[in-house]
């Protein structure tokens, strides 16, 4: 026995430090990652990020150097408080911000290089650059940051800034202190734009002394410059449409319907990219991100979800027409509101009567919507498969899910089947009569803007739609193919000539009559859509919401657009004046309707939006007047 | 001549390839720890390679002399050898040469010399010598503490010099005694004292006391024969509160701050991270790198001379007490676990060969042998990996320096020696 006591612990000891053996180099440590290897220095060679240009090549974002202070915690040799001084004196930072940014990058890791002063200005680079190797563990990384040629299409365009650690924990590519694309096509064509850095990995020794290259360069890899990519948009629409929308809020998406190319995407109020450049940047996005009132950040082309209002009766009108259960001719009587029974389900405005459905469409009559609509959901004997066949046909417009555009934010919309009404009424227990108010736009419908300029594409082009994109051309590469592809609403293509003159007649003798422009044949569609705010716990209605779609020329339209500004009150009012401005500013390059544009340049919304965070009673709709700017003149050094 | 011959095939062939490869195996890790830029000569003795080059070669002559003495010599001039090693100890405290605070060198000339590492076989030798005698008993009290005597004389002296790593190598011949009929009491009462030591530190001396109660009156219901049980245990129990506060005391008092801190690490006593930090980049550092550098290694590792922290010479001491580091960023699990299998085989064999020993005085010093490797083999290893507080000793024919690599093929070959006579010891 006494012999087995060595023997086994022999043989113990031997296994445990096989196991201990494989722990450390088999199972925690299944990838030797070069990156964490303290021996190895890598060097990071940026390149240079893509430019971006708009659709007639006009450049809009380009690029400026800047230099990071790096550190790695680990390598900092220990100085005396007089160089600490004097480095921070050249960094223009204090002693207690040292002490915590040195504390902040050891947290993070002391083995990987973490930004200590981000984004130096040239001459105190220039100044650093001299002293730079007295402070072992710190380090001057070049990069290159974005310098907007233009002050337009912040939303857009987006910007780009350092990665954060969760970024750094998904994508290894990305190394702190990296920069990324956070919003707008810097975040949607990030792989494109950025290119992919180089590498050298430079062998050390203890001493932090470099002794040569590692492996003789064989890892090292050559910067490949990030591409260029030209984008739809038409800056000179863009910068018209910001114009027009200075002092109101709202969002107008102008979609070319031949082939889905964004042309304009404004939202209102917005704000000049340049501030999210530099070492301001969080300072500035905090201010904008924390603007509950005007939102700059919230982009209403893409977010803003409302009842579309009367635009939305042209689709019930395809529908109508789709499943045979009205034909053009059929004449519905309107006193002033549907009736049922004796029951007003909706009013209506003055208008002759009986109407039918160009007129109908030009006039925007209710009471023929709601016939209609019940019709559709009728046609059945279950309310809910007529609501389901009805919901598919509205779908089939890219309504009440998302587009699929190549911008990362945007908002479903709602278009509820049958389902829906079972679930919030209990099965079958509804009719047609319950939800008329989807027959005009308002209930429970709801899209956003580039739904809407969506939807006005596809009746644009008859019956079909390519999926709106921001993407115009990619250096050396395609656009994908789903940008491509037209998709096909399941309305006849015969069924959208009505529609289209009754949006026509809309112009010439309808609810825009006063819109025209000379020589542009414009069909669109007015909406006014009521809307409620809580203020202090109260539900309150504030002014109606002024909306508009249109394409034009009527034949062969090459703009197709949705306009909607945040309580302008009627259609024509504020979205359907401009409309008319951006489509003749597009189609022609310059104004006739000068009397138009004046009309938007000199009235504001400001105290509209006042209203809810004044604290005070208020009136609105048409009981409130409008706000006039005195002596405008228009600013055109922007 | 003929009966010359067969008799030198007597040597455990086994044993002797075995060293073979863990030296040439060392040999290669330390030029690759200690090369800087090019290799331009294998020989160049400005170099620890070139210098180990040269040790390896004299060490060749070494083993040729200790095989060729008669086996006999060694059991009869065991006192001597002994009383010499003991001498050259003493001496240094007028001779020796201090380095890194050790005063544990001769030097001569350009050269220096270690006789801790010699003292090890010496030790063994007379610790076989006495035990093999026919007078003794193991067993007696008064024989203990004599053969006690024999191990404290060395390990005390080699404290003094500063050499506390080296000092417990000589807790390697409790195996050799307890082999040797040491009572299983002194077996229980060794690893009580260790899990009491490490169970009072980590958790404090009420926690380790109450368990200690609980762990007496669990035995106390078990036990059969009760009658005089209270007592003793009551007995047992006082001597384990001493014993706690005695190892506090020790370990604040005694131990000098880096050894505090080096078991604080190990035990992972300290709660504030910012001590903790500050420790860890005072004395973890080494541990850190050679722990990093053997993960880095993975599976297969990065190669022969390949090693980026190797060459970097992240790892201080990185050729001697590290050395086991370069194996694992270089070789990687391949090479590590089998230098690991290399030595337990040899360990082993030189146990099994130790038990087919017909005398007594061989059977010892071959116990002797395999506890000495063991423990150097567990400290070093088990230190480089992080499983053991840090100690500096090296590991057996692998780190760099003449003494230690001569010293240990001496106490491997007496042993290798006496095998090959067992055939005479009839």
């Amino acid at each position: 026995m006494r012999k087995l006591l060595l023997i086994t612990t022999v043989i113990l000891v031997g296994l445990i430090f096989i196991a201990r053996l494989f722990y450390l180099q088999v199972y925690d440590n299944s990838a030797y990652n070069i990156f964490e290897d303290n021996a190895i220095r890598k060097v990071y060679n940026y390149p240079k990020r893509g430019y971006v240009y708009d659709r007639n090549g006009k450049l809009l974002v380009a690029n400026q150097p800047s230099y990071d202070v790096m550190v790695i915690p680990r390598e900092v040799a220990p100085l005396d408080s007089l160089d600490i001084e004097e480095f921070c004196a050249l960094l223009k930072i204090t002693r207690e911000e040292y002490d915590s940014k040195l504390r902040k990058a050891t947290n993070y890791s002391p083995r990987l290089p973490s930004p200590f002063v981000p984004q130096l200005s040239k001459s105190d680079y220039a100044v650093l650059q001299e002293k730079m190797r007295k402070f072992e563990g710190f380090y001057i990384q070049k990069r290159s940051l974005r310098s907007y040629q233009t002050s337009i299409g912040a939303n857009v365009l987006g910007d780009i800034g350092e990665v954060n650690r969760s970024i750094i924990s998904k994508q290894p590519y990305y190394k702190m202190g990296d920069l990324i694309g956070k919003q707008g096509v810097e975040l949607s064509y990030e792989e494109q734009l950025r290119g992919v850095k180089g590498i050298k990995f430079i062998q050390k020794d203890r001493f932090n002394k470099n002794i040569g290259p590692y492996k003789d360069g064989k890892f090292d890899t050559l910067p490949q410059p990030g591409k260029d990519i030209k984008i739809t948009i038409d800056a000179e629409l863009q910068k018209y449409g910001e114009l027009l929308m200075k002092n109101k809020r709202g969002g107008i998406v102008a979609i070319d319907p031949r082939s889905g190319e964004i042309l304009a995407l404004v939202s209102a109020p917005s704000y000049n990219p340049n501030l999210l450049v530099g070492r301001d940047r969080s300072k500035n996005f905090t201010r904008l991100f924390r603007d509950s009132i005007a939102k700059p950040l919230f982009d209403r082309g893409l977010q803003a979800q409302y009842p579309p209002g009367s635009p939305f009766k042209v689709i019930n009108a395809l529908i109508g027409l789709q499943e045979g259960v009205v034909n053009v001719d059929d004449q519905v009587t309107c006193r002033l509101g549907y009736y049922y029974g004796s029951r007003k389900l909706t009013g209506c405005h003055h208008h002759v009567s009986p109407i039918a459905m160009v007129n109908g469409i030009a006039q925007s009559c209710n009471a023929y919507f709601v016939n209609i609509y019940r019709r559709i959901i009728d046609k059945y004997d279950d309310a809910g498969v007529g609501q389901n066949k009805w919901a598919d046909h509205a779908k089939s417009f890219g309504l009440g899910d998302f587009l699929g555009y190549d911008l990362n934010i945007g908002r479903p919309g709602r278009i509820p089947d049958g389902n829906y009404y079972d679930r919030a009424y209990g099965d079958n227990r509804w009719g047609s009569t319950y939800i008329v108010s989807n027959a005009i736009g308002q209930g429970e419908v709801e899209t956003t803007p580039i739904q809407l300029a969506n939807m006005t594409a596809a009746i644009a082009n008859r019956g079909y739609f390519y999926t709106p994109h921001i993407i115009k051309e990619i250096e050396d590469d395609t656009i994908p193919s789903k940008y491509t592809t037209p998709k096909y609403t399941t309305i006849d293509k015969k069924h959208f000539e009505p529609v289209v003159q009754g949006m026509f007649d809309v112009y010439t003798k309808g609810t825009a009559k006063y819109l025209q422009v000379p020589g542009i044949d414009i069909c669109g569609k007015t909406g006014t859509a009521e809307n409620f705010v809580k203020i202090d716990n109260v539900r309150t209605q504030l002014t109606d919401h002024s909306i508009f779609v249109a394409f034009a020329p009527k034949d062969n339209p090459t703009i197709a657009l949705a306009i909607f500004v945040e309580n302008g009150y009627w259609g024509s009012r504020f979205a359907g004046r401009m409309a008319s401005l951006m489509i003749e500013k597009y189609i022609r390059g310059h104004i006739t309707r000068t009397d138009l544009e004046q009309w938007i340049f000199t009235h504001s919304l400001e105290n509209e939006y006042e209203k809810p965070q004044s604290g005070e009673p208020f009136k609105i709709n048409g009981q409130s007047s409008l706000q006039v700017i005195e002596n405008y003149a228009i600013d055109n050094s922007k | 001549m003929l009966r010359e011959n067969q008799r030198h095939f007597k040597f455990d062939w086994i044993t002797i390839i075995l060293f073979l490869l863990l030296v040439a195996f060392g040999y290669l890790n330390i030029l690759s720890a200690s090369h800087e830029g090019e290799i331009t000569s294998y020989f160049d003795t400005s170099q620890s390679y070139g210098k180990h080059l040269i040790f390896i070669s004299l060490t060749l002559i070494l083993i040729v002399l200790t095989l060729s003495l008669e086996a006999k010599f060694y059991e009869q001039f065991a006192s001597i050898i002994y009383i010499v090693a003991m001498l050259s100890l003493v001496g240094l405290f007028i001779f020796g040469k201090e380095v890194n605070g050790a005063r544990a060198w001769y030097g001569i000339g350009s050269m220096t010399i270690q006789p801790a590492e010699f003292a090890k076989f010496a030790t063994a030798l007379a610790v076989a010598r006495y035990i093999s005698d026919l007078q003794t008993n193991m067993q007696t009290i008064k024989d203990q503490l004599r053969v006690a005597a024999i191990i404290l004389i060395p390990a005390l002296l080699i404290l003094l010099q500063n050499d506390a790593g080296s000092t417990l190598v000589y807790l390697a011949f409790f195996f050799v005694f307890y082999r040797e009929g040491l009572q299983q009491v002194y077996l229980i009462i060794a690893i009580s004292l260790i899990i009491l030591a490490v169970l009072s530190l980590k958790f404090g001396i009420i926690i380790t006391s109450i368990a200690t109660a609980l762990i007496l009156v669990i035995a106390y219901f078990f036990r059969r024969k009760k009658r005089g049980l209270i007592p003793r245990f009551v007995v047992i129990f006082l001597a384990s509160v001493l014993i706690s506060f005695g190892i506090k005391f020790f370990y604040t008092n005694i131990l000098k701050v880096h050894q505090q801190n080096r078991i604080s690490l190990w035990l992972r006593l300290e709660k504030d991270p910012a001590k903790l930090e500050k420790m860890k980049k005072e004395e973890a550092y080494n541990l850190l790198q050679s722990e990093q550098a053997i993960s880095s290694g993975g599976f297969s590792g990065k190669g022969f001379l390949q090693g980026t922290r190797t060459t970097g010479k992240f790892v201080p001491e990185q050729h001697t007490d590290y050395i086991f580091s370069t194996v694992g960023e270089e070789w990687g699990f391949i090479g590590t676990s089998s230098v690991v299998i290399l030595f337990v085989l040899l360990i082993l064999r030189v146990l099994y060969l130790a038990e087919d020993q017909k005398s007594q005085f061989s059977r010892v010093y071959g116990y002797g042998v395999a506890s000495i490797l063991f423990i150097h083999f567990t400290i070093n290893i088990g230190m480089v990996m992080g499983l053991i507080p840090t100690i500096g000793i090296p590991l057996p024919f692998f780190s760099y320096g003449g003494s230690g690599l001569w010293g240990f093929t001496i106490l491997l070959f007496i042993f290798v020696k006496l095998d090959s006579n067992k055939i005479n010891e009839w």
